[in-house]
């Protein structure tokens, strides 16, 4: 058996080396949520890669080549997003979506990743949008 | 009609459990004779049973006017999947959850265990039950009436519809998880029962190795079913729900462990373990259905939400109070000395323990950040590659140590691990110069190969008849980690992916795999519609033809992607159709190559294998073994 002194120190030690482990694993592991209000008023802050929620602009759809380009809104807010890859099929005009990745220079969202919200009871949903 | 009798049969559960946690506590202070309080046990069982066979009824009969019914039924929905859907949305689940619990409460009830330990712990799973009978009588009753009767119902979720998994991933998740209410409630009773407590670690080990088992299996199950349906190719993605099971299921593999190797010398970190499991599972249960956490399988928004904070308080106060009691009798035995196995097994625990609160906190911090900083963040999959996944390699590694080390202090164990370490290197060497996988997946192979070199060379030197199951269900379930270990690394290191829209005629790539999109068909059946790709897949000098679809549910305006799996003995070939254009001439399409899964599924059968062989033998020798601890002072004899 440990004394206790020792054994005491040895849990600060491992919890310490936890903590680090925890600070260091999270940094540059998080995404923020931003709304589109929140994309325009501070874009220096979606520079880096954001999950963006909203819905998508009825009529607003357009394909170009590889490249799907549509707005999404929020409480009157409007961002054009650029999204890469192919949308899920449920991706649909009017419904809600997630959008993952960065603003670009010329102001346009930049998507690598999206997610489609339904309605369901049960189901893969994503986090509603925040407001 | 049906909808009044479930809620009855609701009340008189409650009614049921209320009683038996009153019944048992009073066994417990008074010495009481025991029958009264086996009686409410049965009768809380019975009414769970009831409920959840009104509900099938309901279901089975397409009886609409029953809200669960209207909202989860639907004439078109094939038996099988209208039988399931019992545990396909949240107030059915919680059902089912019930029964489960109360058949494992009528279990323990049977048993004759030291007479106030065994009633203080009956009365503990009799206060979970009573909670969760609460849950579905006051605030999620599927058996409310809906006015006006709907004709139809929209059926469950499409995505529950497809795959076999489905039907028993629920009910063998939910044995696991409610199995780990034994363990809890006996290290609650142990320090009431007084004297009686001391035996309760060797009381809760086949339920504990029961509901490991369990918890395996249904893991396994739920990671192969998000694999087959899901269609992004993938097993795995560190979503809530999914860590809501392996939090369990990391402190419930640390207390089997430190349990049997360390004995009693660690009682308060053993009672520690087994709360912090069930814990844990409430705190999954609070994650996964208030709604509190978006997931890709949460449950959405409900009014549980606070009444489940409520009880994971509850049962960490509880915890707290009783478990973090000084030891009645302080440990005796010698300390083991540095080098043994015990300690290798402490530290392994240790390392789990540090491997559940890391990824706790990765699942929580969403949670907690939006009150605290006001900034909506998601802790992405990085995170946990970066603390959860090295920390499992170490844990491997140890696992392969431990048995090594077989007595106290014995020296020629560390000689014993140098054919393994040689045989770890020696892949390392191969593997990093023959491919590039990466620093994770490389060092996960050299542990690997590590453990599974020392386990053979346990196998080989042991004499045939001196193996003891105990020994074996170790070496299968080690055995077992090793390959998920494998299965895991080569998948992620050595996976390959390709997406794109293919016209009729035009060909995908990957690796020396190729889909040729012969064709696009449409059809629709039971007012589904469904589009078929139909590809020529070559690869490994074969051929053949392979039929990914898209499935659009009207009923629930849905769309759902149906991969196919082509198997192979060392590869999958998985293909998803992601979209078809409008006149059917091109397909978008995702072709991936996954090295090494099926390994990964051996590697979970395997490890619930050997949990089922310690399970058995526990048990018998529980039925030969040792007498109950000695002086069962006032002994409470009842037929059960």
């Amino acid at each position: 058996m440990i004394r206790r002194p020792a054994r005491l120190a040895l849990v600060a030690v491992l919890l310490a080396a936890g903590g680090l482990l925890v600070a260091g694993a999270l940094r540059g592991t998080l995404t923020y949520y931003r709304t589109p209000g929140e994309v325009l008023a501070d874009p220096g802050a979606a520079r880096e890669r954001v999950r963006v929620g909203g819905e998508v602009v009825p009529g607003s759809v357009r394909r170009e080549g590889d490249l799907v380009v549509f707005r999404l809104a929020e409480a009157g807010h409007e961002i054009l997003v650029r999204q890469r890859g192919v949308p899920p099929e449920t991706f649909r005009e009017g419904e809600g979506a997630v959008v993952e990745g960065s603003l670009a220079a010329d102001g346009v969202f930049r998507a690598d990743h999206l997610v489609v919200r339904h309605g369901n009871e049960y189901g893969p949903t994503e986090p509603p949008d925040a407001g | 009609m049906l909808g009044d009798l479930g809620t009855a049969t609701l009340a008189a559960g409650l009614l049921g459990a209320t009683l038996a946690a009153l019944l048992w506590l009073r066994v417990a202070l008074l010495a009481a004779p025991a029958r009264p309080a086996r009686a409410a046990t049965t009768l809380t069982v019975l009414a769970a049973a009831a409920a959840c066979a009104v509900l099938e009824t309901a279901l089975l009969r397409h009886d609409f006017s029953v809200r669960y019914v209207a909202e989860n039924g639907g004439r078109h929905v094939s038996v099988p999947d209208t039988v399931t859907s019992l545990w396909s949305a949240l107030d059915g689940s919680l059902l089912l959850w019930s029964l489960v619990l109360c058949g494992y409460a009528a279990l323990l009830a049977r048993r004759r265990h030291p007479p106030r330990l065994h009633a203080y712990a009956m009365a503990v799973v009799s206060v979970v039950a009573t909670f969760f009978f609460a849950l579905s009588a006051l605030a999620a009753n599927p058996f409310r009436d809906v006015h006006p009767v709907p004709i139809d119902g929209p059926g469950p979720n499409p995505l529950l519809q497809q795959h076999p998994a489905m039907a028993v991933h629920p009910p063998l998740l939910y044995a696991g998880y409610l199995g780990l209410v034994v363990p809890f409630a006996l290290a609650l009773a142990a320090p009431l029962a007084g004297d009686q407590g001391r035996g309760w670690l060797r009381l809760a080990r086949p339920w504990t190795l029961a509901a490991w088992t369990a918890l395996t299996a249904g893991i396994g199950l739920g990671a192969w079913w998000s694999y087959a349906v899901l269609g992004w190719g993938g097993y795995w993605v560190w979503d809530p729900v999914e860590n809501a099971s392996l939090l369990p299921w990391l402190t419930a593999t640390a207390f089997l462990h430190t349990a049997r190797v360390g004995g009693t010398r660690h009682a308060r970190w053993n009672a520690v373990l087994a709360c912090a499991s069930f814990v844990l599972v409430l705190l999954g249960t609070f994650l996964t259905r208030s709604g509190a956490i978006a997931s890709v399988h949460a449950f959405t928004e409900s009014p549980l939400g606070p009444l489940l904070l409520g009880l994971v308080l509850l049962a960490v106060l509880a915890a707290t109070l009783l478990a973090g009691r000084r030891d009645v009798a302080p440990a005796e035995t010698p300390a083991p000395p540095l080098l043994s196995r015990a300690t290798a097994v402490l530290v392994n625990g240790v390392l789990l323990v540090t491997i559940a609160a890391t990824v706790l906190i990765g699942t929580v911090a969403p949670l907690l950040t939006e009150p605290l900083t006001g900034e909506r963040v998601s802790v992405g999959p990085g995170y946990y590659h970066r603390t959860a996944v090295p920390l499992a390699v170490a844990v491997l590694l140890l696992a392969g140590v431990a048995p090594a080390l077989r007595r106290a202090g014995d020296r020629a164990g560390v000689r014993r691990l140098l054919v393994p370490a040689a045989a770890a290197l020696a892949t390392v060497a191969a593997v990093g110069l023959s491919s590039r996988p990466g620093l994770p997946a490389l060092t996960a192979f050299g542990a690997a190969a590590f453990t599974l070199t020392g386990l053979a060379a346990e196998l080989g030197s042991a004499p045939r008849r001196r193996l003891r199951a105990v020994r074996l269900a170790a070496v299968l379930a080690h055995a077992g980690l090793a390959l998920v270990a494998v299965g895991v690394a080569g998948s992620s290191a050595y996976g390959q992916v390709t997406e794109r829209t293919v016209r009729v005629g035009e060909t995908l790539r990957v690796a020396d795999v190729s889909a040729r999109l012969v064709s696009v068909d449409r059809s629709t059946t039971g007012g589904r519609m469904v589009v078929r790709a139909r590809l020529a897949v070559t690869g490994d000098g074969t051929s053949r033809t392979v039929t990914p679809g898209l499935w659009y549910d009207p009923a629930r305006d849905t769309a759902v992607t149906v991969p196919r799996i082509d198997t192979g003995p060392w590869r999958d070939t998985y293909l998803t159709l992601l979209a078809v254009a409008a006149d059917g001439g091109s397909a978008t399409v995702r072709l991936a190559v996954n090295p090494l899964v099926g390994v990964l599924w051996c590697g979970g059968a395997l490890m619930a294998a050997g949990g089922l062989l310690a399970f058995g033998g526990s048990l018998r020798r529980r039925r030969r073994g040792p007498a109950p601890p000695a002086r069962p002072a006032t002994r409470v004899e009842v037929a059960a």
